[in-house]
């Protein structure tokens, strides 16, 4: 199983198309009296890409560690291909689930192939000995490991960096290697926290075409996002959190319809509230005042003004988010541990 | 680094300013008066420095350089050859390829240095100036002079940083202080980045390797033959202000990248350098210095995959050092040992071997799922506890195993095939005595552990112990059995210090529990031994064999520091710490760990090196 360098198309942990890959059934996570998870439910089948958003501290990441064998889930159980995930991260791995983090997580003073190398350990066997002894079968399962893990930088558009230390690279690569690393151990899921966070609109795009990428490979995707766009342009199906329940599932129109999440986003209106229309022409004519400086969506004005509001909000939010993220030497959100 | 607060025109005012030299004399005075000085100070290390024999090494002869001369005479050489580099000699380029002066500038202070303090022992010794001869006034006039003239050479002043007028006083000199600090590091910053080493053929390129490991055998065998104090002193100063030197001058770059490229002969170089050592010797007192210095070196290189490796802070590590003693003690046929049994040598290496590998596995296990801090204090509990125990299991507290705090006594000497380790062997006109016996028998078991460390830490699973020294839950997210291969670490780490312990259990005759201290005046010990590693280079072969070399050589050398041995010794940790964290021999990692400002190089050489 580690030799399968020629394979372009189909990842080696890929699985054949309509087939439910991840299958999370009433995951509850309760710290103490806090519940952060509260009985949600998800599937994700193969060659889908599925979104999960709500608003910070929604209990997102929460129940991405649930997935992933971080936490252990309170109640409910997590099903990865028709069986129960084990509660060790290693072994949720092992399985087949793969996972990059919020604030990026490399292994910052290894190079670049060696990261990708790391990210073979499951699927390699060489033990001490055989590293000691240094028999036939030691330098095949190396190069064999190593040829994987060119073709994988390559993949990302790394592999004339291999051998720089990781640290040493800019953001937007750094979050390209988390990638690659996380697809070194071949997973049939591939679960990414907040890929794009602290990106430029050209890395954006870039990350979005690496996902469909991965997608084609057979490999489904679970992705965590704050930027809207990113996501309605990318997944298939979107689940929203709040505080810590599912609201919505579904496709892209049938989130961005949903009143309850633009609720959840940006609050109800009040009782004395200006009406919609009224909401709506307000909104239009200041989106036509700024219509040479501000982008051109906003610059639509119809009846989903109030939709064009969430998203400008959310990407104000996005920004500060990812401010956040990039001075991630003290992150308020040190939750994967 | 001045920042906004200066005015525009400042900085193009400096610039104008001509780089010149911390010594006010013009620039070919300067170059020229550190040539003359040098070649002057040669000249006096060949006359009489003192009237009587009565300072050690006899400094009274014309004509042959004896002692302290001969350090001063290697020192203003190196000095001379930089010098006539600086003029720019043809054929004398390959010496300085980052620049002359900043070279130069050190082999004058390491004369300096060590020819002040050679004329101030003098007289401090003897009593008075007068017991110098004309020779004595010469190497300390010349030599003063050298450094000044080398001190002449311009460099690149930093620029002060800008005073906050409502400093106070205190504030006012700390800020010139710094900027005298500044100074003085910048006079003795090599000007230009070394350049990179020419295409040589790769016989040349062996000549060069060899060369080195020769020099290298020789400044150790001078070290460790150093019969007086003074000597010593004297060692140590050119020793380090000539390392600094040829730093400085990027030979040491130079030839670490040459020794890069071939790696595996620079290794087995490296052990035959060390196997020539004992012939050096003519009689065994300095082969027992070389086998304690091997069995410290050894251990600590076992520490080093898993303090440096694996990230595991271990502070009871001499006790697996122990476990395999008193195991080898306990089946070598002594009549102190309860157990009425003589074991050959190879199954002696092995019980050994498996008793530390059982008793780091079951001190592992439990305590390997704690993190940083905890690990390491309850290492050094179990640390301790194995000394209590042996301590303890004399027969009265216990079952009788140990024989308390006499320890296991009369270990024979070894009998491999023959070959009696006990006695004088004459090979090829040289006499090899108990100790060098000894000596070659570790070195065999350095290189396994050489070998141990270097394949397992370029492999799958040397890769899993830094991931989990980086980032633990990263690690574990990429499916790396965190427990599994943190416990692999830590007994092979242990089984390594049980192999070097059954050879030192037959070196010291004697095994008792006073030998495995966690900290103590005498290497090896669980203190010393961290301190080898990081003093060493933290993830290197060469570091914690050269950190172990220094930290057994400097305390035995030292000794009429007395009870201020600890003393000398936690200063010298505490400058190495604050100036150099990176320890003597830096793995690449690590060095961009620490000095992140230095330019980022591009490409790392193999891990492990």
């Amino acid at each position: 199983m580690t030799t399968d360098t020629t394979t372009k198309d189909t990842a080696p942990g890929a699985t054949a198309p309509g087939e439910t890959v991840l299958d999370a059934r009433g995951v509850t996570m309760r710290f103490g009296g806090l519940t952060a998870v509260r009985g949600v439910d998800l599937t994700v089948n193969a060659g889908e890409i599925v979104g999960l958003i709500g608003p910070n501290g929604a209990g997102k990441t929460t129940f991405f560690n649930c997935l992933t064998g971080l936490y252990v889930p309170t109640e409910g159980e997590v099903r990865y291909k028709g069986n129960v995930l084990p509660p060790k991260s290693f072994k949720v791995t092992a399985a087949g689930i793969a996972r990059t983090f919020q604030n990026i997580r490399l292994f910052a003073n290894m190079t670049v192939l060696e990261n990708v190398l790391v990210g073979r350990h499951t699927r390699t066997k060489e033990g001490f000995w055989s590293a000691v002894l240094r028999g036939p079968g030691f330098h095949k399962a190396e190069k064999a490991s190593r040829d994987r893990a060119m073709e994988l930088l390559r993949f990302v558009g790394l592999d004339h960096k291999s051998e720089h230390l990781a640290r040493n690279l800019p953001y937007g690569e750094q979050r390209k290697l988390e990638i690659a690393r996380a697809l070194a151990s071949e997973p049939g899921l591939l679960l990414l926290d907040e890929p794009t966070a602290g990106m430029n609109p050209q890395e954006t795009r870039t990350t979005e075409e690496l996902v469909f990428a991965i997608r084609d490979m057979g490999i489904a995707v679970l992705v965590i996002e704050h930027d809207m766009r990113f996501i309605f342009n990318l997944c298939d199906r979107v689940a929203v959190l709040v505080q810590g329940e599912k609201l919505v599932e579904g496709d892209s129109a049938t989130v961005q319809g949903d009143e309850r999440v633009v609720a959840a986003y940006l609050g109800e209106p009040f009782e004395d509230a200006p009406g919609a229309e009224e909401v709506a022409e307000v909104e239009a004519a200041e989106a036509h005042a700024e219509a040479a400086e501000a982008h051109a969506e906003t610059a639509e004005p119809d009846a989903e003004a109030a939709e064009a509001a969430e998203t400008a909000e959310t990407d104000a939010d996005t920004t500060a988010d990812a401010a956040d993220t990039t001075t991630d030497a003290a992150p308020g959100k040190e939750n994967d541990r | 680094m001045t920042t906004q607060t200066t005015a525009p025109e400042t900085p193009g005012a400096r610039r104008t300013e001509t780089p010149s030299g911390l010594v006010p004399l013009p620039e070919k005075a300067g170059r020229a008066l550190a040539l003359g000085g040098s070649v002057l100070t040669i000249v006096s290390t060949f006359l009489a420095w003192t009237w009587t024999a009565e300072f050690p090494g006899d400094l009274t002869v014309y004509g042959y350089p004896g002692g302290l001369q001969v350090l001063v005479l290697v020192g203003a050489a190196l000095a001379t050859l930089f010098a006539l580099a600086s003029y720019g000699l043809r054929g004398l380029g390959w010496l300085t390829p980052a620049g002359p002066d900043a070279a130069l500038k050190f082999a004058t202070l390491a004369t300096f240095a060590t020819s002040w303090y050679t004329v101030l022992a003098i007289s401090s010794k003897l009593g008075g100036l007068v017991n110098l001869e004309p020779g004595g006034f010469l190497v300390a006039l010349s030599s003063l002079a050298a450094l000044a003239g080398a001190l002449a050479l311009p460099f690149q002043r930093p620029e002060p940083e800008p005073i906050d007028p409502e400093d106070t006083g205190w504030e006012k000199f700390k800020h010139s202080a710094a900027h005298g600090w500044e100074t003085i590091k910048a006079v003795f910053t090599a000007s230009g980045s070394p350049r990179p080493v020419p295409a040589l053929p790769s016989y040349a390129e062996i000549l060069i390797i060899v060369a080195s490991l020769a020099l290298g055998l020789l400044v150790f065998t001078y070290g460790i033959g150093t019969e007086y104090d003074e000597q010593f002193i004297g060692f140590l100063i050119t020793a380090g202000f000539g390392f600094a030197a040829l730093n400085k001058a990027g030979l040491i770059a130079h030839a670490s990248q040459i020794a890069s490229r071939h790696q595996n002969i620079t290794i087995c170089g490296a052990f035959l350098a060390a196997a020539l050592f004992p012939f050096t010797q003519t009689d065994d007192q300095y082969a027992t210095l070389g086998v304690y210095i091997l069995i410290f070196a050894t251990v600590a290189l076992g520490l080093n995959i898993v303090v440096g490796l694996a990230g595991l802070l271990d502070l009871g590590y001499v006790a697996f050092l122990g476990v395999g003693a008193y195991a080898a003690a306990l089946v070598s046929g002594s009549p102190s040992s309860p157990f009425d049994v003589h074991f050959p040598f190879w199954a002696a290496v092995l019980v050994g071997a498996a008793a530390s590998l059982v008793f780091g596995v079951l001190i592992g296990a439990p305590t390997l799922r704690l993190r940083g801090d905890y690990l390491a204090i309850v290492t050094l509990g179990f640390g301790e506890i194995f000394r209590i125990t042996a301590n303890n299991l004399d027969g009265t507290s216990g079952p009788d195993i140990t024989n308390g705090s006499n320890g296991v006594s009369s270990i024979p000497n070894l009998d491999v095939l023959g070959f009696d380790f006990g006695t004088q062997h004459d090979m090829g006109g040289f006499t090899i005595g108990r100790f060098a016996n000894y000596f070659f028998l570790m070195l065999i078991i350095t290189a396994v552990v050489v070998l141990v460390f270097r394949r397992s830490g370029n492999s799958r699973i040397g890769r899993a112990w830094v991931a989990i020294r980086e980032d633990e839950t990263a690690a574990l997210a990429m499916g790396i059995n965190g427990f599994r291969v943190k416990l692999i670490a830590f007994a092979v780490g242990a089984s390594l210090a049980g192999l070097a312990g059954t050879v030192q259990a037959h070196v010291t005759y004697t095994v008792t529990p006073e030998q495995y201290l966690f900290a103590g005046p005498i290497p090896p010990n669980s203190a010393f031994l961290l301190a080898a590693v990081v003093l060493g280079g933290m993830g290197t072969i060469s570091g914690p064999l050269i950190g172990a070399a220094l930290l057994f050589l400097i305390p035995n050398k030292l000794q009429f520091l007395g009870n201020y041995q600890l003393f000398a010794f936690g200063l010298a940790l505490i400058l190495l710490m604050r100036f150099r964290p990176e320890g003597l021999i830096p793995n690449r990692r690590r060095q961009l760990e620490f000095h992140e400002e230095a330019e980022a190089p591009t490409h790392l050489t193999k891990a492990g090196a």
